[in-house]
């Protein structure tokens, strides 16, 4: 026994040396990153101008077309300043003169701006004459060198990124260490057990053993009692008819379907994380009987410039490492995006090979029910989440509700019309409401529970 | 006690030595069981490898497979665009002007297309001329979708590229440059400013360029008397609503006369406004659609109408001319004269006689009454074949004087009289090119077919009328590999410009003048410079002046002489037209078209020569009704000149003129055709010198026809109150209660309205939106386009020939057509009303016999019959589950997926128009017409069901339009304005005869519509509330 335990120590205490290991580590890469952060705040501290500032211009006005370190619509800018003066011998004012009126250059034949339009497809460069001198030289002071995180909450990242990896190495260890002592204590049981047996023997106690019942077994008696196999096979029945029709009522009903779709989108990181509006993508939700899936130029809005998943600043949490979806992951789903759309990165444009995405249907209505988003959406002004649940918070998408036809018309009886400011409804919700003695109509009062209304 | 009663099963059993007798004893089956078939082969029985075991584990699993699969859900894939077009958003429906120009038919109209898709055609009401789709029209957006359409360029009939045919035709236009041989286009009827001026640079390109147009259907008479007489190659415009008397001679202006057109103006006139309504005489051999809608109908031989026209010339100048008509039709000229001499300008004479003479008469007398209907100055442009023209061609071509013929919009191996002589000529043709969107006679026998497009496909423009321009715009990218015509040209002509940029240039140069063309491109049509009407206005004014013009009288004295001298030439007179449903035979492919019965003798799926009932006794033929009810009918062999058709299955028409018979063209295509189209025979060959007219000798040949009819019993029987007609006269006059009688049932011995009693409490039905449809018996013509518009919208299912034969066809709108069995409709009531007892001169048995049979030259009239909705509905009460029932809009709905095909409320309703589907109709190759194959189900309507075998289905009075209406109304957030409500049916009658709406909108047409007191419902003693309704048929019987 003590050598077990001794076993026990010793994983624990190797468990442990690697975690300390790993957590130095990593440590010693992040002060390494301090140090470089470090380096480049202080060739950034030459130029006038306020690098935090900068940024927040840059990421106002510049990002839509220019990232640091990448080429988009228009060039790279990392250090654009001093790459101008090295490459071109263009300074400062010339930048003011360009960011400011870049059409004007362009047609006053300034050579370097016309090279630059002609280079990037003839795309004009929007004009900026609202951003003041001071606001450009933050923006250059930005590129020059774009200001660390803030050090505190690199170094708490950090540690909550040991963290999470220290607690699931104990998580581990610790299930293990349960498992041994439950192993330990039925041993232990036994042991006494077998003890105590070996000392009765020994002390002369006769053992009671049990009494071999000369009488029927109880299944035998069971079987005999007519009366009770009638009762017992009518439950047995009847749960039986219960279980059955229970099952095949769920014949066709999807509740819960949730596909694998061909490119893994996060309805999460959308609607959830990043907010955007669902009828941003779904935009014919509003007007016509489909919700629609967004064709792959909605997605291009964005993904134009969204290029790879940063994902949150905290970095991928333990569930999502868990499943796989780091940033990685998620940059190679928008990879997939341009392959379908035909995007060609390197070159900021499309290529025109175009692969369609076959998206797995989720939501299934029969052909032979009528559904009209617009109505709901528009007219009634329900929101998504009522029928389709909490579509911000999945990963993967799921049909929340059962959409069947008992769902549709409970929903028709406790709904009250939404009438207000709707010319439409004026003279029929009055004369109704009197009717029916109410102040706000149901949609079945309205007719909405009529056979014709969804089926023709 | 035991019988003693001997059952013979055949005449031959009284032989008992005969051989039959033996085998019927010894055999259980009468025909021989095919066993040895299956299990004869002993070799291959024993060397199969699936036992009888292992047969049952197969069926085992199998069932079994199938019920898992069952369970569980398919899996839909969605593929979103990946580019979303701007316009485009899935579900929403987008309309597009159009124009259809198919040589044929040419009418602006609207295409309806869901995502892309055009699904339907509609009128386009912005339009002042040919603002209406037909029939055939409304049918043509199925045609796009012709599961048999070429679907790329052919050389002898194997797949090339269009590079290669566009090579090799530009090498042989080229080499004929030199070889003095000409170049000849042989085109249908383009009416196109772009296309004129695009040949025409194609003959300055390759200099000895003969540009032939054809009409396979000739108007050359009445465009070489126009051109006489006013100079230029077109057909005078007539507009009825302005004639206050309309006489016409053979002329079947309500259906394809002159390029058809002319049915919603004439309505309009038909309608009795302030106690006044045209009146309509007609002469005629054939029973028209047209005669059917007159007042008064003379039938005539084309021999004797023209000695008529003769007549009556003769009569308006005061003058007496030779020539014999029968004392009937005298008597009726008389008349005419009387009531066109009241008021000269009011009235229009028209003709379809395919007679240069007869036509400049007619032109003639026109200008001399200074009829304000008649319009020469802006004419129509719509008709241009040259039957001179086509003659030279034949005879170049055989000749080898032609080097290169290019076809376009034709089928001249079909539809030539004389297609042998062209089919020798081809073969001295060195290259011969046709445009085609099928496969037919044509194609086969020349070197390349050009697959071309669709008219939704392509450009295009036409100037119908003199001023009216309309505009050809795709709806659809072309489905195949095709190319139209004008693009191949302007590729021909090493021009890389588009037939879009070539149509944009010529209209901004030559058309447009200020306007802008988007704005033309967006309306669809577009009116020149000062307005037609006004033109023509003045143009009255001059003529009126001097009334008495015999103008050119020379010419024209000598015309009439020779139409009173004329003579039939022996034999029969064989009147060839085209029906309502079938045209010239263009879209001979197209099952909704081939399923459209005709108005008048209501059978589809067929044509037929067309026999009186005088001359079919003569003759020999008979119609008789076999024991399922389907019409039989003999057959007929017709000799026109030494060519023979034989084979022609044989109506008796009430109506016909004894001495004529009819025959519709455009049927018989079997070229390039699925085996169910291939249906009728070919008129064409009888169609000799491009004659309407012609000499024939009738014989009886073997065997029996099987009809497939829609209706079976011709006559009303009497039956007054189904449809209520009465006299202009009486219903200026009398009250209402007198001509539209409510009818009276007894209630506690004491007889009061049907309306007022009642089974049933009713609803309040006056909240809300309450619907209902107006039919107005007067303006209706039978024409059919809400027949086919029904079909489009609602995905009703073709059944074929042999369904509509056992009465299982599926329109949800009908037309009936109900002859007279007395002279008129009134006289069928009084003589039913009249019945005395069972037997004796007014028994009723003998008496109802007769009542079955329609008189030689009966009345007509037409009904349309869909659900009527009725509030107080029959089908509602016995149906088991609940699966119709009636919502608060007055609609009674059909749940389908409720239904379980009892068919109860189908024997329980009163006005017979539900209809059962006894099969799978889509994805079914038993019936293989449309909705068995992906390209033809592509016309079906996303927002209507497509019903499953062994359901109910009928008219749901479009609930997914009102739906939609209301939806776009709430979405708007405003109230719905008059007219906005619509059926498919409502929207496609250009004539005005069906109306739908509100009634709850007190001031919409409808609810003024519903007070008129020409109001009736059908069957109204019934009781069953319908919220369809009729308004009584008013004939202008006022002679003068």
């Amino acid at each position: 026994m003590k050598k077990v335990i001794y076993r026990n120590q010793i994983s624990k205490v190797l468990g442990i040396s690697l975690v300390v290991l790993l957590l130095f580590s990593i440590s010693v890469f992040a002060q390494d990153e301090v140090a470089t952060v470090a380096v480049q705040e202080e060739t950034a501290a030459d130029s006038s101008g306020d690098p935090v500032k900068g940024k927040t211009l840059f990421n106002q006005n510049c990002a839509a077309c220019h990232a640091l370190n990448r080429k988009m619509t228009g060039p790279a800018l990392a250090n654009v300043e001093s790459r101008l003066s090295e490459e071109e011998g263009l300074d400062r004012e010339w930048l003011y003169a360009w960011i400011k009126n870049s059409s004007g250059m362009i047609k006053d034949g300034d050579v370097y701006a016309n090279k630059i339009y002609n280079e990037y497809n003839q795309a004009l460069m929007t004009a900026f004459p609202t951003l003041s001198n001071t606001d450009i030289d933050d923006i250059l002071a930005y590129t020059a060198a774009p200001p660390p995180a803030p050090v505190a909450a690199a170094e708490a990242l950090i540690a909550e990124g040991d963290g999470g990896k220290s607690s699931g190495i104990s998580n581990e260890l610790i299930l293990g260490a349960l498992l041994i002592v439950f192993a330990l204590l039925i041993m232990m049981l036994v042991l006494v057990q077998r003890t105590l047996k070996r000392i009765a023997i020994a002390n002369g106690v006769e053992l009671e053993r049990e009494k071999a019942e000369k009488g029927l077994p109880i299944w035998k008696a069971f079987a005999q009692n007519q009366f009770l196999v009638l009762v017992f096979s009518i439950f047995l029945l009847l749960a039986a008819a219960y279980f059955a029709y229970g099952w095949m009522m769920q014949i066709g009903i999807d509740q819960g379907y949730a596909p694998i779709q061909p490119i893994h989108y996060s309805h999460k990181v959308h609607a959830g994380d990043n907010k955007i509006e669902c009828k941003y993508c779904h935009s014919s939700a509003r007007v016509s009987k489909h919700s629609g899936i967004p064709s792959l130029n909605v997605c291009m809005n964005c993904h134009k410039s969204i290029y790879e998943y940063q994902g949150n600043p905290e970095g991928p949490s333990q569930e999502d490492l868990a499943n796989g979806y780091t940033n990685e992951f998620y940059t190679g789903e928008i990879k997939k995006l341009y392959k379908a759309v035909g995007w060609d990165e390197e070159n900021q444009k499309y290529t025109g090979e175009t692969q369609p995405v076959e998206w797995v249907r989720v939501h299934n209505l029969p052909d032979f029910a009528y559904f009209n988003h617009s109505q709901h959406v528009s007219v009634a002004g329900i929101e998504c989440q009522t029928c389709h649940g909490p579509v911000e918070e999945m990963e993967i998408l799921s049909q929340y509700s059962p959409l069947t036809m008992g769902w549709c018309i409970n929903c028709h009886r406790e709904t009250n019309v939404n009438v207000e400011d709707n010319e439409y409804y004026t003279k029929i919700h009055e004369e109704l409401s009197k009717k029916y003695g109410v102040n706000q109509l149901t949609v079945a009062q309205m007719g909405g529970l009529e056979c014709g209304k969804c089926h023709y | 006690m035991a019988s003693n009663k001997k059952y013979w099963k055949s005449e031959a059993e009284l032989n008992p030595n005969d051989s039959i007798v033996e085998t019927l004893r010894q055999n259980e089956f009468v025909q021989e069981i095919p066993v040895d078939e299956f299990l004869g082969d002993k070799e291959q029985l024993s060397s199969t490898n699936t036992n009888r075991r292992d047969f049952l584990k197969y069926v085992g699993f199998s069932t079994a497979a199938a019920a898992m699969a069952a369970c569980e859900g398919p899996v839909n894939k969605s593929i979103p665009y990946v580019i979303q077009p701007d316009n485009i958003v899935p579900g929403v429906a987008n309309y597009y002007a159009t124009t259809i120009a198919n040589g044929f038919d040419f009418a602006s109209i609207l295409v309806k297309t869901r995502e892309g898709r055009p699904i339907k055609i509609e009128n386009n009401t912005d339009a002042k001329v040919n603002g209406a789709a037909n029939a055939r029209v409304q049918g043509s957006v199925l045609s796009l979708y012709d599961s048999t359409r070429l679907q790329g360029p052919l050389k002898d009939g194997e797949p090339v590229e269009w590079t290669t045919l566009d090579s090799d035709v530009k090498a042989k236009l080229n080499g004929l440059k030199a070889s003095g041989k000409q170049i000849a286009l042989l085109t249908q009827t383009y009416a196109s400013p772009s296309t004129t001026k695009l040949i025409s640079e194609f003959k300055e390109m390759y200099g000895e360029v003969n540009h032939v147009t054809y009409d396979a259907i000739s108007e050359e008479a009445a465009l070489s008397a126009f051109e006489a007489k006013y100079g230029e190659r077109a057909l005078a415009d007539y507009n009825f609503e302005k004639a206050d008397v309309i006489v016409s001679f053979g002329a079947d202006f309500l259906a394809d006369w002159q390029g058809g057109g002319y049915d919603s103006g004439y309505s309009k006139g038909r309608v009795p406004k302030n106690g006044k309504m045209s009146r309509h005489v007609q002469f005629e051999a054939n029973m028209s659609l047209t005669g059917a809608n007159a007042d008064k109908r003379i039938p005539l031989t084309p021999m004797q109408q023209k000695v008529a026209l003769a007549q009556l010339y003769a009569k308006l100048n005061g003058a007496t001319t030779s020539g014999e008509i029968p004392d009937y039709a005298q008597r009726a000229l008389e008349n005419i004269t009387e009531e066109i001499g009241k008021n000269k300008s009011a009235a229009v004479v028209v003709t379809g006689l395919q007679d240069e003479n007869a036509q400049a008469v007619v032109l003639a007398i026109n200008e001399m009454l200074g009829s304000k209907a008649f319009n020469a100055t802006a004419p129509k442009y719509v008709r241009q074949g040259n039957v001179k023209n086509v003659n030279n061609l034949i005879a170049d071509m055989k000749a080898g004087r032609v080097g290169a013929l290019i076809m376009d919009g034709v089928n001249p191996v079909f539809t030539l009289p004389n297609a042998a002589d062209f089919a020798e000529g081809i073969d001295k043709v060195d290259l011969s090119v046709a445009f085609s969107t099928n496969w037919n006679e044509t194609t086969e026998i020349i070197n390349y077919t050009a697959a071309s497009n669709h008219y939704l496909e392509s450009w295009g423009d036409t100037q119908i009328k003199k001023g009216n321009y309309s505009l050809t715009q795709p709806t659809i990218q072309e489905l195949f590999d095709t190319r139209q015509f004008q693009t191949a040209l302007l590729a021909w002509m090493e021009s890389d410009k588009s037939y879009f940029d070539y149509i944009k240039e010529t209209w901004e140069t030559d058309v447009l003048g200020e306007s802008d063309w988007n704005q033309a491109l967006h309306d669809g049509v577009f009116v020149s410079g000062s307005s037609p009407e006004e033109e023509m206005g003045s143009m009255v004014e001059t003529t009126l002046g001097n009334e008495e013009i015999t103008a050119d009288s020379v010419d024209i004295a000598s015309a009439v002489q020779s139409l009173a001298n004329a003579t039939s030439g022996g034999g029969m007179e064989l009147t060839l037209y085209s029906k309502v449903g079938m045209g010239d035979g263009q879209q001979a492919g197209n099952p909704w078209l081939q399923e459209f019965p005709d108005p008048i003798t209501r059978v589809s799926w067929d044509n037929y020569v067309t026999v009186s009932k005088a001359d079919a006794e003569n003759l020999g033929f008979i119609n008789e009704n076999a024991a399922n009810g389907g019409l039989d009918g003999s057959h007929a062999k017709l000799t026109v000149n030494g060519v023979t058709v034989d084979n022609v299955p044989v109506i008796i028409q009430p109506g016909q003129a004894p001495g004529s018979v009819g025959m519709a063209l455009g049927y018989g295509r079997r070229v390039g055709m699925k085996p169910e189209m291939q249906t009728g025979v070919n008129a064409y060959p009888l169609y000799q010198g491009y004659n309407n007219v012609q000499s024939v000798t009738l014989e009886k040949s073997t065997g029996m026809h099987e009809f497939a009819c829609m209706q079976l019993h011709n006559t009303l029987m009497g039956r007054g109150d189904i449809i209520k007609e009465t006299t202009l006269e009486i219903f200026n006059t009398k009250d209402h209660a007198e001509w539209n009688e409510v009818p009276v049932v007894s209630l506690n011995h004491q007889e009061v309205p049907a309306t007022t009693v009642d089974l049933w409490d009713s609803f309040d039905r006056s909240i809300g939106h309450h619907f209902n449809m107006s039919i107005d018996l007067n303006a209706c013509t039978g024409c059919g386009a809400c027949v086919v518009a029904c079909v489009a919208e609602n995905n009703v299912p073709v059944v074929g020939k042999e369904e509509v034969r056992r009465s299982r066809d599926m329109h949800w709108l009908r037309i009936d057509r109900y002859y007279s069995s007395e002279d008129t409709f009134e006289e069928d009531n009084i003589k039913k009303d009249e019945f005395d007892g069972l037997s004796g001169d007014k028994g009723s048995l003998a008496g109802f016999g007769e009542l079955e049979h329609p008189a030689t030259n009966p009345q007509v009239a037409f009904q349309p019959v869909m659900c009527q909705h009725c509030n107080h509905a029959p089908c509602e009460t016995v149906c088991p589950v609940a699966a119709t029932s009636h919502g608060r809009q007055g609609q009674n709905q059909m749940a389908y997926n409720r239904c379980v095909g009892t068919r109860y409320c189908a024997n329980n309703c009163p006005y017979k128009v539900r209809r059962f589907n006894w099969f799978l109709y889509n994805n079914n190759d038993e019936f293989d017409y449309h909705m068995n194959n992906d390209l033809g189900k592509m016309v079906v309507n996303p927002d209507v069901n497509v019903r499953s075998r062994g359901v109910i289905e009928k008219c749901s009075m479009c609930i997914q339009k009102t739906q939609k209406t209301i939806l776009d109304a709430k979405r708007d957030g405003r109230e719905i304005k008059d007219g906005e409500f619509q059926t498919a049916c409502s929207m496609a009658c250009s004539n005005g005869a069906i109306v739908f709406g509100d009634i709850n909108d007190e001031k919409s047409k409808i609810a003024e519509l519903k007070e008129s007191d020409r109001m009736y419902h059908l069957l109204e003693h019934v009781g069953t509330k319908p919220n369809v309704f009729y308004h009584v048929k008013v004939r202008n019987n006022n002679e003068a």
